[in-house]
């Protein structure tokens, strides 16, 4: 693992440069918890001021750090989007694989309704749900309702991996030479799903970040909760384009979009290490 | 008949099986929340002026009959599926009694326009760059594309849409604010420039995002098609590199392309509403936004079943198509 997390660092520049990203992000999550505010403090300081050696980030209309706000947002949505990927990379793994080695009726039936719910477009379904629970969602209603409606593509994805991993040649001598079923998943197959599913994992914080922000900018998330989103959203709320106090919008879009650049960047090198047609392609040029 | 049995009849149950669990999924979530949809609106209506007991006991009577909420579980599922076959959706809350068909298809032109025309020609643009970028991937232009589309990619679209706002209405105000058009509709040169006029920034917005994803896929597809045995015999024989992209390669990555489109373009429903949002376009998505600010569940309910069906009925046209388009499909 480490070996690999090193090699990674060392030859895959896209790699590289999103653990620098993420890092900086990581930062700004700890540091929110030495914020000499209260999250939902208002009139802590005074009101807006533009980006100082003092506020970094300049205040807001309702007398709020925005560079505190900041790192509360990103630590918030960091952690929808943890509790989404959790939920949904869960159930997607453990469907996958019982589709994958039960085969039969079982993988006939489950892969069934994996097709159908993956044509149900997520995005309206979310807004009517939201829409209902209006006021009670909470940032980890939110994360959980993600969660729920995003499973159905990397389950797919894992049932495919395991039915060729049950296929390669190492698993019939395994079989043949009377391994247990289990130690066979575990230490003969797992290794090979573990990257899979990180690449998988980080593609899922960029779905659920994304329906972060839209749900928020729709009002439709907890609004008195520091995230990205509902930081654009106030900050559109209170015209801070038409009252010339950019600041307090840019500083969520630019951290928005530096998060999502960055677990981008991480996926793809990952994906890049794992399919080895293109780590042979790129060992060419390296010739 | 083979195929019509093996091939193209399970699609079709599929088509079935996808709209049933769909609109069954839709109808549940609202009876499922703890919130009751008519003790909310009642809530909204009451706290702008007070009612007496017995009107608003009447009132309560009359919305559980709007919201098909009379009866038990079953009859209500029932009669939710009989209106539904009718093609009715249910009267507006908001602008009540107008029905729910009537104020999506005031709608609905608006972003078929807007969205058809995007997804077209995003669908061409990054399909021909991501594969010239694929095939010629180590020149200089190849790289900057592929960084380029790396750093938009994975932005939330509301975020790209709000900065082109942000840049081209206010900063620089080339464009308007909001609107679709200007004057009324009519078959004249100055209704139709203005169409194009409003249009253009929610278009592009729409065009930067699609075919940045476009070109990721379109790119992954042809650097795999590189690696075929027939592109290194093209590419011995002399065939011109044109012809090999153009004849051999694209051809072979257009098969899920095509499937991709046709999905882009069954979610026409869902895909609009925040372009039309951040842009004030007068469409499906705008009309979504204001049920949602409002409550109206029906029109939520009506754009979401409506998002379902599109949707399942471009998959199943798809496959349907594949087989022409597949040779492969049509042997198995």
């Amino acid at each position: 693992m480490l070996t690999t997390l090193r090699d990674l660092l060392r030859f895959s520049p896209s790699f590289r440069l999103g653990s620098i990203i993420l890092l900086l992000a990581a930062i700004l999550v700890i540091l929110s918890f030495f914020s000499p505010y209260e999250p939902d403090d208002r009139r802590a300081v005074e009101r807006n001021v533009a980006p100082s050696i003092e506020y970094w980030f300049g205040t807001t209309s309702q007398g709020q750090d925005v560079f505190w706000m900041l790192t509360f947002a990103v630590r918030n949505t960091l952690i929808v989007a943890g509790i989404a990927v959790s939920i949904g990379r869960g159930i997607g793994v453990i469907l996958g694989m019982i589709s994958g080695y039960l085969g039969g009726v079982v993988d006939r039936i489950l892969s069934s309704i994996v097709d159908s719910i993956i044509v149900i477009p997520r995005l309206p379904l979310l807004i009517l749900i939201a829409t209902i629970m209006r006021g009670q969602m909470t940032i980890v209603a939110l994360g959980l309702l993600i969660g729920i409606l995003d499973w159905a593509y990397p389950s797919k994805r894992y049932r495919s991996q395991v039915l060729s991993l049950r296929e390669r040649s190492f698993t019939h001598t395994a079989v043949f030479s009377g391994m247990n079923a289990w130690k066979i998943v575990i230490q003969e197959h797992l290794p090979f799903i573990i990257p899979f599913l990180l690449a998988d994992v980080v593609s899922g914080f960029l779905f659920a970040i994304g329906i972060e922000v839209t749900l928020s900018i729709l009002g439709l998330s907890d609004l008195d909760t520091q995230t990205i989103g509902s930081m654009i959203y106030w900050g559109n709320y209170y015209q801070s384009l038409l009252t010339n106090r950019v600041w307090v919008l840019l500083a969520p879009i630019g951290a928005s979009i530096v998060v999502v650049v960055g677990f981008y960047l991480v996926s793809i090198g990952l994906s890049e290490y794992l399919d080895p047609r293109k780590r042979l392609a790129r060992l060419r040029v390296k010739e | 008949m083979t195929l019509l049995r093996q091939y193209i009849l399970p699609r079709i149950v599929q088509w079935f099986v996808v709209i049933f669990v769909g609109i069954s999924i839709t109808f549940l979530i609202p009876r499922l929340s703890p919130v009751n949809p008519v003790d909310n609106a009642l809530g909204r209506l009451t706290s702008f002026q007070t009612m007496d007991p017995e009107a608003s006991q009447q009132m309560r009577a009359t919305l559980l009959d709007l919201y098909g909420l009379d009866g038990s579980i079953v009859d209500q599922y029932l009669n939710f599926w009989g209106r539904l076959i009718k093609g009715d959706l249910g009267p507006s809350f908001q602008s009540f009694p107008t029905p729910v068909m009537q104020i999506i298809g005031a709608g609905i032109g608006w972003t078929i326009g807007l969205l058809g025309t995007s997804i077209l020609i995003s669908w061409t643009l990054g399909l021909i760059l991501g594969s010239l970028a694929g095939y010629f991937s180590n020149t200089w232009w190849a790289k900057l594309l592929e960084r380029v589309v790396i750093t938009i990619y994975p932005v939330p679209y509301y975020i790209l849409a709000f900065i082109l706002l942000m840049l081209f209405t206010y900063y620089w105000p080339l464009f308007p604010l909001v609107g679709g058009s200007r004057g009324e509709p009519a078959f004249t040169w100055e209704f139709i420039s203005s169409v194009l006029y409003f249009g253009f920034l929610p278009a592009l917005s729409l065009v930067i995002g699609g075919t940045a994803f476009r070109f990721i896929m379109a790119k992954a597809l042809a650097s795999t098609e590189m690696t075929s045995d027939y592109v290194q015999y093209a590419d011995l024989a002399a065939v011109p590199k044109r012809k090999i992209l153009f004849f051999y390669v694209i051809r072979n990555t257009m098969l899920p392309q095509v499937t991709d489109l046709a999905l882009s373009l069954g979610a026409l429903f869902e895909g609009a509403l925040i372009t039309e949002v951040v842009f004030g376009y007068p469409g499906v998505g705008y009309t979504l936004y204001n049920a949602i600010n409002s409550g109206d569940y029906n029109i939520i309910m009506g754009i979401t079943l409506l998002s379902i069906v599109g949707i399942a009925t471009a998959s199943l046209l798809v496959d349907l198509i594949y087989p022409f388009l597949d040779p492969r499909v049509r042997l198995r």
